[in-house]
Protein backbone atom coordinates (compact mmCIF):
# COMPACT_ATOMS: atom_id res chain seq x y z
CA UNK A 1 0.00 0.00 0.00
CA UNK A 2 1.28 3.41 -0.92
CA UNK A 3 -0.18 5.29 1.99
CA UNK A 4 1.29 3.15 4.76
CA UNK A 5 4.13 5.51 5.54
CA UNK A 6 1.93 8.51 5.79
CA UNK A 7 0.61 9.43 9.21
CA UNK A 8 -3.03 10.25 9.04
CA UNK A 9 -4.88 12.24 11.66
CA UNK A 10 -8.55 12.09 12.36
CA UNK A 11 -8.51 15.75 13.31
CA UNK A 12 -6.16 18.12 11.56
CA UNK A 13 -3.20 18.74 13.87
CA UNK A 14 -3.48 22.14 15.50
CA UNK A 15 -0.42 24.24 15.14
CA UNK A 16 -0.28 26.73 17.98
CA UNK A 17 -0.15 30.21 16.62
CA UNK A 18 0.42 32.48 19.57
CA UNK A 19 -1.17 35.87 19.30
CA UNK A 20 1.41 38.56 19.70
CA UNK A 21 0.96 40.58 22.87
CA UNK A 22 0.75 44.30 22.58
CA UNK A 23 0.77 47.30 24.82
CA UNK A 24 -2.79 48.48 25.10
CA UNK A 25 -1.71 52.01 25.96
CA UNK A 26 0.43 52.40 22.87
CA UNK A 27 -2.24 50.84 20.70
CA UNK A 28 -5.04 53.02 22.03
CA UNK A 29 -2.89 56.14 22.33
CA UNK A 30 -3.49 56.58 26.06
CA UNK A 31 -0.92 58.88 27.59
CA UNK A 32 -1.99 59.16 31.19
CA UNK A 33 -3.00 56.35 33.53
CA UNK A 34 -5.68 57.59 35.87
CA UNK A 35 -5.56 56.41 39.49
CA UNK A 36 -9.20 57.41 39.98
CA UNK A 37 -10.51 54.82 37.53
CA UNK A 38 -10.39 51.71 39.72
CA UNK A 39 -12.39 49.58 37.27
CA UNK A 40 -9.81 50.13 34.57
CA UNK A 41 -6.87 49.42 36.87
CA UNK A 42 -8.45 46.09 37.87
CA UNK A 43 -7.45 44.77 34.45
CA UNK A 44 -3.85 44.86 35.65
CA UNK A 45 -4.42 43.04 38.92
CA UNK A 46 -4.80 39.39 39.75
CA UNK A 47 -7.47 38.01 42.04
CA UNK A 48 -5.50 38.84 45.14
CA UNK A 49 -5.11 42.44 44.06
CA UNK A 50 -1.46 42.07 43.07
CA UNK A 51 -0.11 43.88 40.03
CA UNK A 52 0.29 41.51 37.07
CA UNK A 53 3.71 41.29 35.45
CA UNK A 54 4.43 42.67 32.02
CA UNK A 55 4.97 39.23 30.58
CA UNK A 56 1.28 38.50 31.11
CA UNK A 57 -0.35 41.80 30.25
CA UNK A 58 2.06 42.77 27.46
CA UNK A 59 2.26 46.36 28.67
CA UNK A 60 5.37 48.28 27.64
CA UNK A 61 7.87 49.19 30.35
CA UNK A 62 7.03 52.88 30.18
CA UNK A 63 3.37 52.25 30.90
CA UNK A 64 3.94 49.41 33.34
CA UNK A 65 5.65 51.96 35.58
CA UNK A 66 2.72 54.32 35.21
CA UNK A 67 0.22 51.55 35.90
CA UNK A 68 2.15 50.57 39.03
CA UNK A 69 2.18 54.18 40.20
CA UNK A 70 -1.55 54.57 39.56
CA UNK A 71 -2.42 51.31 41.32
CA UNK A 72 -0.43 52.35 44.38
CA UNK A 73 -2.16 55.73 44.48
CA UNK A 74 -5.55 54.08 44.15
CA UNK A 75 -4.68 51.71 46.99
CA UNK A 76 -3.76 54.53 49.34
CA UNK A 77 -7.10 56.20 48.61
CA UNK A 78 -8.94 52.94 49.38
CA UNK A 79 -10.21 52.72 45.80
CA UNK A 80 -8.39 49.40 45.47
CA UNK A 81 -7.54 46.94 48.25
CA UNK A 82 -3.98 46.18 49.28
CA UNK A 83 -4.75 42.53 49.93
CA UNK A 84 -7.90 40.63 49.14
CA UNK A 85 -9.36 37.40 47.85
CA UNK A 86 -11.58 37.08 44.84
CA UNK A 87 -11.23 40.53 43.39
CA UNK A 88 -13.50 40.79 40.32
CA UNK B 1 6.15 79.32 39.73
CA UNK B 2 2.63 77.97 39.40
CA UNK B 3 1.90 74.29 38.93
CA UNK B 4 -1.33 72.43 38.55
CA UNK B 5 -2.31 69.94 41.23
CA UNK B 6 -5.12 67.59 42.00
CA UNK B 7 -6.09 66.66 45.51
CA UNK B 8 -8.53 64.04 46.76
CA UNK B 9 -9.53 63.71 50.37
CA UNK B 10 -11.75 61.28 52.22
CA UNK B 11 -13.84 62.71 55.04
CA UNK B 12 -15.45 60.64 57.79
CA UNK B 13 -18.93 59.32 57.01
CA UNK B 14 -20.30 60.67 60.32
CA UNK B 15 -20.37 64.23 58.95
CA UNK B 16 -23.70 65.73 57.96
CA UNK B 17 -24.15 67.42 54.59
CA UNK B 18 -23.62 70.84 56.12
CA UNK B 19 -20.46 69.78 57.95
CA UNK B 20 -19.14 68.29 54.72
CA UNK B 21 -19.82 71.55 52.89
CA UNK B 22 -17.99 73.40 55.65
CA UNK B 23 -14.98 71.15 55.28
CA UNK B 24 -14.95 71.65 51.52
CA UNK B 25 -15.34 75.41 51.93
CA UNK B 26 -12.43 75.44 54.37
CA UNK B 27 -10.04 73.85 51.88
CA UNK B 28 -11.24 75.79 48.85
CA UNK B 29 -10.79 78.96 50.89
CA UNK B 30 -7.35 77.85 51.99
CA UNK B 31 -6.35 77.38 48.37
CA UNK B 32 -7.70 80.70 47.14
CA UNK B 33 -6.34 82.60 50.17
CA UNK B 34 -2.84 81.38 49.45
CA UNK B 35 -2.83 82.66 45.91
CA UNK B 36 -4.13 79.47 44.35
CA UNK B 37 -6.79 79.15 41.72
CA UNK B 38 -9.45 76.44 41.71
CA UNK B 39 -9.83 74.83 38.33
CA UNK B 40 -12.39 72.16 39.05
CA UNK B 41 -14.24 70.52 41.93
CA UNK B 42 -15.98 67.20 42.03
CA UNK B 43 -18.03 65.55 44.75
CA UNK B 44 -17.92 61.76 44.59
CA UNK B 45 -20.31 61.44 47.52
CA UNK B 46 -20.33 58.63 50.03
CA UNK B 47 -18.32 55.67 48.77
CA UNK B 48 -17.42 52.30 50.20
CA UNK B 49 -13.75 52.02 51.11
CA UNK B 50 -11.81 49.04 49.78
CA UNK B 51 -10.54 48.41 53.31
CA UNK B 52 -11.42 49.93 56.70
CA UNK B 53 -9.63 53.14 57.75
CA UNK B 54 -9.97 54.11 61.42
CA UNK B 55 -12.69 51.43 61.76
CA UNK B 56 -14.78 53.11 59.09
CA UNK B 57 -15.95 51.32 55.99
CA UNK B 58 -17.15 54.30 53.96
CA UNK B 59 -16.25 57.94 53.43
CA UNK B 60 -17.04 61.12 51.55
CA UNK B 61 -14.67 61.61 48.63
CA UNK B 62 -13.98 65.05 47.28
CA UNK B 63 -11.71 66.06 44.42
CA UNK B 64 -10.25 69.54 43.88
CA UNK B 65 -8.10 70.54 40.95
CA UNK B 66 -6.15 73.72 41.52
CA UNK B 67 -3.22 75.82 40.41
CA UNK B 68 -0.83 76.95 43.10
CA UNK B 69 2.75 77.49 44.11
CA UNK B 70 4.58 74.22 44.94
CA UNK B 71 5.31 75.48 48.44
CA UNK B 72 1.61 75.68 49.17
CA UNK B 73 1.17 71.89 48.93
CA UNK B 74 3.01 71.44 52.21
CA UNK B 75 0.68 73.81 54.06
CA UNK B 76 -2.37 72.14 52.53
CA UNK B 77 -1.19 68.72 53.63
CA UNK B 78 -0.43 69.84 57.19
CA UNK B 79 -3.95 71.21 57.36
CA UNK B 80 -5.30 67.87 56.19
CA UNK B 81 -3.14 66.08 58.70
CA UNK B 82 -4.37 68.16 61.62
CA UNK B 83 -8.00 67.82 60.63
CA UNK B 84 -9.73 64.96 62.42
CA UNK B 85 -12.51 64.86 59.84
CA UNK B 86 -10.10 63.79 57.11
CA UNK B 87 -9.35 60.08 56.92
CA UNK B 88 -7.03 60.15 53.93
CA UNK B 89 -5.72 62.61 51.40
CA UNK B 90 -3.65 62.50 48.26
CA UNK B 91 -2.20 65.41 46.32
CA UNK B 92 -0.55 64.85 42.96
CA UNK B 93 0.96 67.29 40.53
CA UNK B 94 -0.36 67.09 36.99
CA UNK B 95 1.94 66.99 33.98
CA UNK B 96 0.80 68.04 30.52
CA UNK B 97 -0.70 64.64 29.67
CA UNK B 98 -2.54 64.56 32.96
CA UNK B 99 -3.95 68.04 32.39
CA UNK B 100 -5.17 67.00 28.95
CA UNK B 101 -6.71 63.88 30.44
CA UNK B 102 -8.37 65.86 33.24
CA UNK B 103 -9.84 68.28 30.72
CA UNK B 104 -11.19 65.44 28.59
CA UNK B 105 -12.64 63.72 31.66
CA UNK B 106 -14.33 66.94 32.74
CA UNK B 107 -15.93 67.40 29.34
CA UNK B 108 -17.16 63.83 29.03
CA UNK B 109 -18.62 63.98 32.53
CA UNK B 110 -20.33 67.28 31.79
CA UNK B 111 -21.76 65.86 28.57
CA UNK B 112 -22.98 62.77 30.40
CA UNK B 113 -24.59 64.85 33.12
CA UNK B 114 -26.29 67.01 30.50
CA UNK B 115 -27.56 63.94 28.66
CA UNK B 116 -28.87 62.42 31.89
CA UNK B 117 -30.55 65.64 32.94
CA UNK B 118 -32.41 66.27 29.71
CA UNK B 119 -32.87 63.05 27.70
CA UNK B 120 -36.38 63.87 26.54
CA UNK B 121 -35.50 67.34 25.35
CA UNK B 122 -32.71 65.94 23.21
CA UNK B 123 -34.79 63.20 21.68
CA UNK B 124 -37.56 65.47 20.49
CA UNK B 125 -35.52 67.66 18.13
CA UNK B 126 -33.75 64.57 16.76
CA UNK B 127 -37.07 62.98 15.78
CA UNK B 128 -38.05 66.17 14.07
CA UNK B 129 -34.78 66.25 12.19
CA UNK B 130 -35.37 62.68 10.97
CA UNK B 131 -38.80 63.59 9.75
CA UNK B 132 -37.39 66.54 7.92
CA UNK B 133 -34.87 64.22 6.26
CA UNK B 134 -37.60 61.85 5.13
CA UNK B 135 -39.52 64.60 3.45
Amino acid sequence: MANNNEIRYLNPPTVEVRKKKYCRFKKAGIKYVDYKDAEFLKKFLNEQGKILPRRITGTSLKFQRKVAQAVKRARSLALLPYVTDLLK
Amino acid sequence: MIKQYETVFIATPVLSDIQMKEAVAKYTKLITDNGGEIVYEEDWGLKQLAYPIQHKTSGFYYLIEFKADPQFVGTLETQYHRDERILRYLTVSLDKNAIAYAEHRRQTRAAKAAAAAAPQVEEAPKAEAEEADNE
